[in-house]
């Protein structure tokens, strides 16, 4: 076999204009660049978001508060969902994603560069349009703000009637045309993945990171277009007068439950994948060891892509469904827990005999990994159709897929953040700064979300702007709003761990975590065209192969 | 500095991948059907719900001739790219024509049925829930055609322009799945609407 | 790899302690709590009725199999951490690389698809015993309809309107006479739910949703809306007084009865039919048909007014009439912009509505 051994340079310092070099980031269509876009974008309104969810924290922080009205309470919670789910949490796995799939399957860029481009900025500017209510809201009666439907907009309250102005239109349109955006993204993705791995690369030999989002892009292209649907038709009934939902002319507020939910559900796991991804790459190596059963963790993957898309209705199970319905969603839904316990289950086998480093991205694993088996564990009960009938629309819930979310999501986001910011910038961040974040977070998260499950058991419902004294939830609420602090805090020294090890950091050469997947065989960051040569793989892990030449993967695959 | 040597070989069986352009077009039908399938679950749903106004059997007539153009014209786009690929330009771009015209043909057709069903029967999109599901779905169905139109007009003008060659064949082809989705849609809505909801 | 590498010995203590000072208090709140208001507080797992009481009973096998699978997984998660963690006196050679082992997949894979079984099963049967129960002769039938944001509650066979505050006899499981209640809506989506009662079912318009209660012990408990219904939705509150069965007949007779004529108000009633009052406000006997607000022929003998958003006192009988924005902002009733002496007279008026 012939073998070439490529010298790369280091990456000279980009020394034109500010105003070229900011031009440079809004013509590009360089994944790397995009992926970083859509990272800042969503850091950006993850602040924003963040502020919604603390003005909502403080007026509960005693029952009959007065720190906002109800209609401005009501706008926070349809806000920042809305926000944390479309303007955070899936830009920011896009933009991972779209940064590293590329250089994980050993390609140079997307296999639409231009359109992954054009998904950006249709994302960015659905963002654009639905803050632009704030300002821009006041429609033709001179009323509607921001809109306050909820981020689930159930009908009839959006429809004319009961939702005057036009807040509940820019709800509409700043989803549908991000929602494009994203559509655009998923093809982008699929496209890629199946079309453009390095030779020897075989499906059966991609990294899990780029398997899991193939099916998550899948899922998109299946989940999100039901919502744009639901959205055209939500529009025909305001702008045209159509009654798809319009129950007083025989019109059903069900259906609409039904189109959002079958949007709903799989959209969770569209968020909740990557996030695996996330994991999947972080444990191996920090313990030391190959993921612990690949096919499984491959085939558990795409049995919660499919298992998923026949859950949505217990999201529904108190709009009075059958019996029958109800106990099918209930099997269904604990059905769907079983791959997912798989893949726990895996990842501790990763860690099993293993030598585990505790660096940041590694605990923020960990985290994960004891919150996402809580989280699941949660989800089993709402699972329980009459279990559901008491905990359903509760602050139950809401800790529940807060738990999912930041305690599952955002820890892998934040591990996935330190584990590749080296790559990304060429620098190391500091390792004291970021323990000091993880248990900051650690603390907050665990003080508000694990006390929230409380009010909820003592009925708490949801989306209400104060309560009342003497129902036993006002202890519960004002530890929940203390947490919140701790959470601002370990962000905060987030930020400033990536601002200062941006100029500060030293400096992380190619490889500084001894891993072995593509993207650390290139420079930190990597030049613009990747790879000078396209790689030639034989096995999962082509870096072990190179740097273990006596023990390569491929002759135990 | 840093270095990577990989291994490559020259006696590996070639690595042959997917089309790009095909497997991004296929993505994006799915992503269509799944948008077309919550419109006809809405129609469906909503069969006999109206609580007024006038009801498909009064006044629906069924578009024979349309379909049969418009289901002609996934053939005539095959006959074009048959003829692309077999480097007969001219005959390429007689066959582009015929389907551009058939489809014209269809949205002229479906232009005139709503005509018909606005003025003359009273039926409009806000009339009841059969008048907006059928507007919505026959609607949406029309864009994709009309979205269909533009982009066989973008590529007849580069015919009529000589650059249009045989190695473009590949790409007219993935443009025809699109094509052939158009009408596999209009298929389902057909049944749907004027045998089904009837 | 480069960096310092070593968890702080501190955090690694504090870590499991503050885990356990949680889990401590978790389970004292749902123990303990303040007594004399404990009656007050909805607490699910605290039925008085046949629904809650099923529930309850399955949540303790759901909550009693999810604890035992926390149980073995965090301590295997524990574990690993602990045991396979890098030590300072490391060779630096790699662990054994081990891929995967098929009997372990196996046996993780079969074990949770039969405790999904046994769950679904068990939790199918409550599911029917619940939503296909029979009901029983003497089952007292309530319509509850959803306003945005108050109750309407009507006992068609017994002649009876009323409004936010529900009145239901006690059910002797010897002689059951539980409450069944059809659910619909007058204008968005609202969920009646009365934790301590039944889980909560959606009133939904242009539907017909069903729910049921037999309450076992007398006394008040509290619920409120459970479904986004716009801005008042928070005080949307439900108030469930179940009565001996005396009690309850004695509150039906009253209710039936027509609204009470005092001379002494009748200005306020005067001021009452000619304003815009009796466009929303039905007063049975008066010259009044308005449905779109409560019922008020019997108003004082509710405890709350504004669907328990307040105290019914005059004060607040008084600012509600004045100024409803005052007590619950963004209600839709109107502030009737009366002037002082009307509005005396009114609150009057109203105060002999017992």
């Amino acid at each position: 076999m012939a073998s070439e051994t490529i010298a790369l340079g280091v990456v000279d310092q980009d020394r034109r204009p500010i105003s070229e070099r900011l031009h440079d980031w809004v013509v590009t269509v360089d994944h790397k660049k995009l992926g970083i876009l859509y990272i800042l974008y969503a850091l950006l309104f993850l602040v924003i978001g963040g502020i919604e969810a603390t003005i909502m924290r403080i007026q509960l922080i005693v029952p009959n508060n007065h720190f906002v009205s109800p209609e401005v309470f009501n706008r926070m919670f349809t806000m920042h969902g809305t926000t944390m789910i479309f303007f955070v949490v899936m830009p920011i796995l896009f933009g991972f994603g779209t940064y590293l799939v590329p250089l994980m399957i050993g390609t140079r860029d997307m296999a639409f560069p231009r359109l992954n481009a054009l998904s950006f900025w249709l994302t960015a500017f659905g963002g654009l349009l639905l803050y632009y209510s704030f300002i821009g809201g006041n429609g033709l009666y001179g009323a509607g703000n921001a809109p306050d439907v909820g981020w689930f907009a159930y009908a009839p309250l959006t429809s004319r009637a009961f939702s005057r102005g036009h807040s509940t239109d820019f709800w509409t349109l700043g989803l549908l045309v991000s929602g494009i955006g994203t559509i655009g993204t998923a093809v982008n993705f699929i496209t890629t993945i199946l079309c453009m791995r390095c030779p020897g690369m075989t499906l059966g030999k991609m990294p899990l990171l780029a398997w899991l989002n193939l099916v998550m892009a899948g899922m998109v292209i299946l989940a999100v277009s039901p919502l744009t649907a639901a959205q055209i038709m939500l529009s025909i009934d305001r702008y045209t007068g159509g009654h798809f939902f319009d129950t007083q002319a025989g019109g059903s507020a069900v259906l609409w439950m039904h189109f959002f939910w079958i949007f709903g559900h799989p959209e969770v796991y569209v968020l909740v994948i990557p996030a695996f991804a996330f994991a999947s790459e972080i444990i191996p190596v920090f313990s030391r060891k190959p993921i612990f059963g690949y096919p499984v963790m491959v085939a558990a993957t795409v049995c919660i892509g499919f298992v998923s898309l026949s859950v949505w209705a217990h999201h529904m199970f108190t709009v009075g469904m059958s019996s029958y319905a109800n106990s099918f969603f209930t099997i269904t839904t604990m059905a769907v827990g079983v791959p997912t316990g798989i893949k726990i289950f895996n990842w501790i086998g990763t860690m099993w005999g293993g030598k585990i480093q505790f660096r940041a991205p590694m605990l923020f694993c960990i985290g994960f990994l004891f919150q996402f088996l809580i989280a699941g564990l949660t989800g089993i009960m709402l699972a329980a159709s009459p279990f559901n009938w008491q905990l359903g629309n509760s602050y139950f819930v809401v800790a529940h897929f807060h738990y999912v979310i930041v305690g599952g999501i955002l820890f892998t986001l934040f591990g996935a953040f330190y584990y590749w910011f080296p790559k990304m910038s060429g620098r190391m961040y500091s390792e004291t700064l970021a323990k000091w974040h993880f248990w900051l977070f650690l603390i907050g998260f665990h003080l508000t979300f694990d006390f929230m499950h409380i009010p909820g058991m003592l009925g708490m419902p949801r989306r209400i702007y104060t309560y009342e004294p003497g129902r036993g939830w006002d202890i519960w609420n004002l530890i929940v709003t203390i947490g919140v602090f701790f959470q601002i805090a370990g962000v905060v020294v987030f930020v400033g761990n990536l601002l200062w090890s941006l100029c500060k950091g030293e400096t992380a050469g190619g490889d500084p975590w001894d891993a072995w997947t593509l993207e650390w065989s290139t420079t930190s960051p990597p030049p613009e065209y990747n790879f000078a040569t396209i790689p030639v793989v034989e096995s999962r892990r082509p870096l072990w192969d190179i740097k273990h030449p006596e023990d390569p993967d491929w002759k135990y695959e | 500095m840093s270095s990577v040597a990989f291994a490559r070989s020259s006696t590996e069986p070639a690595w042959v991948l997917p089309s790009r352009g095909r497997v991004g077009m296929i993505s994006l039908i799915a992503a269509e059907s799944a948008i077309f399938t919550i419109f006809v679950v809405a129609y469906i749903f909503y069969i006999g719900k109206s609580l007024s106004g006038p009801m498909p059997k009064d006044v629906l007539e069924t578009p024979v001739s349309d379909t049969i153009c418009l289901l002609s014209s996934s053939l005539t786009i095959h006959l074009a790219v048959r003829a692309l690929r077999n480097a007969k330009i001219a005959m390429f771009g007689v066959w582009w024509f015929a389907t551009m015209a058939l489809g014209a043909i269809f949205l002229v057709g479906t232009g005139r049925e709503w005509q018909r069903l606005i003025f003359d029967r009273g039926l409009t999109i806000n009339t009841n829930l059969f008048g907006t599901t059928y507007y919505s779905l026959v609607g949406l169905h029309a864009f994709h055609v009309t979205a269909g139109l533009i982009g066989l007009a973008i590529v007849m003008i580069f015919t009529l322009l000589g650059k249009v060659k045989p190695e473009h064949s590949e790409r007219a082809d993935v443009f025809s799945l699109y094509w052939h989705f158009v009408d596999a849609v209009w298929v389902i809505v057909f049944t749907v609407v004027y045998v089904i909801g009837r | 790899m480069k960096g310092k590498d070593k968890v702080p010995g501190m955090t690694r203590k504090l870590a499991p302690l503050a885990l356990l000072i949680a889990g401590f208090l978790l389970v004292a709140s749902l123990c303990f709590g303040a007594p004399e208001s404990r009656a007050q507080i909805p607490n699910i797992f605290r039925p008085e009725s046949t629904p809650a009481d099923s529930i309850f009973r399955l949540s303790l096998l759901v909550l009693a199999v999810t604890g035992l699978i926390f149980l073995i997984v965090f301590g295997l998660l524990v574990y690993s951490v602990v045991k396979y963690r890098r030590r300072g006196a490391d060779d630096g050679r790699e662990p054994p690389q081990v891929y995967g082992s098929n009997q372990v997949e196996l046996a993780w894979t079969v074990i949770p698809v039969l405790i999904v079984l046994v769950l679904f099963l068990a939790t199918a049967r409550v599911i029917h015993s619940i939503q296909d129960a029979p009901e029983p002769r003497g089952t007292i039938r309530v319509i509850a309809i959803g306003h945005q944001f108050w109750w309407e509650f009507r006992y068609p066979a017994l002649g009876v309107v009323t409004a936010n505050e529900l009145h239901v006899p006690v059910s002797d499981p010897s002689h059951p006479s539980p409450t069944f209640l059809t659910l619909l809506s007058a204008d968005t989506d609202h969920s009646f739910w009365v934790p301590r009662l039944a889980g909560k079912t959606d009133l939904i318009p242009n539907r017909v949703n069903h729910t049921w209660i037999d309450p076992h012990e007398t006394g008040l408990y509290l619920g409120q809306c459970a479904q986004y219904c716009g801005t008042q939705h928070a005080k949307m509150l439900l108030r469930v007084y179940v009565d001996s069965q005396e009690q309850f007949e004695e509150w039906i007779e009253k209710q039936r009865m027509p609204a009470a004529t005092d001379s002494g108000a009748e200005e306020g009633r005067r001021i009452f039919e000619s304003t815009a009052c009796v466009n929303c406000h039905a007063v049975s006997g008066a010259v009044t048909d308005g449905r779109f607000g409560p019922d008020l022929t019997h108003l004082m003998s509710r405890n709350t007014i504004a669907s328990g958003a307040a105290p019914n006192t005059r004060e607040n009988l008084r600012t509600w009439i004045r100024n409803p924005d005052a007590i619950k902002p963004g209600s839709l009733m109107p502030a009737m912009q009366l002037n002082d002496h009307d509005l005396d007279a009114v609150t009057a008026y109203l105060e002999t509505l017992r």
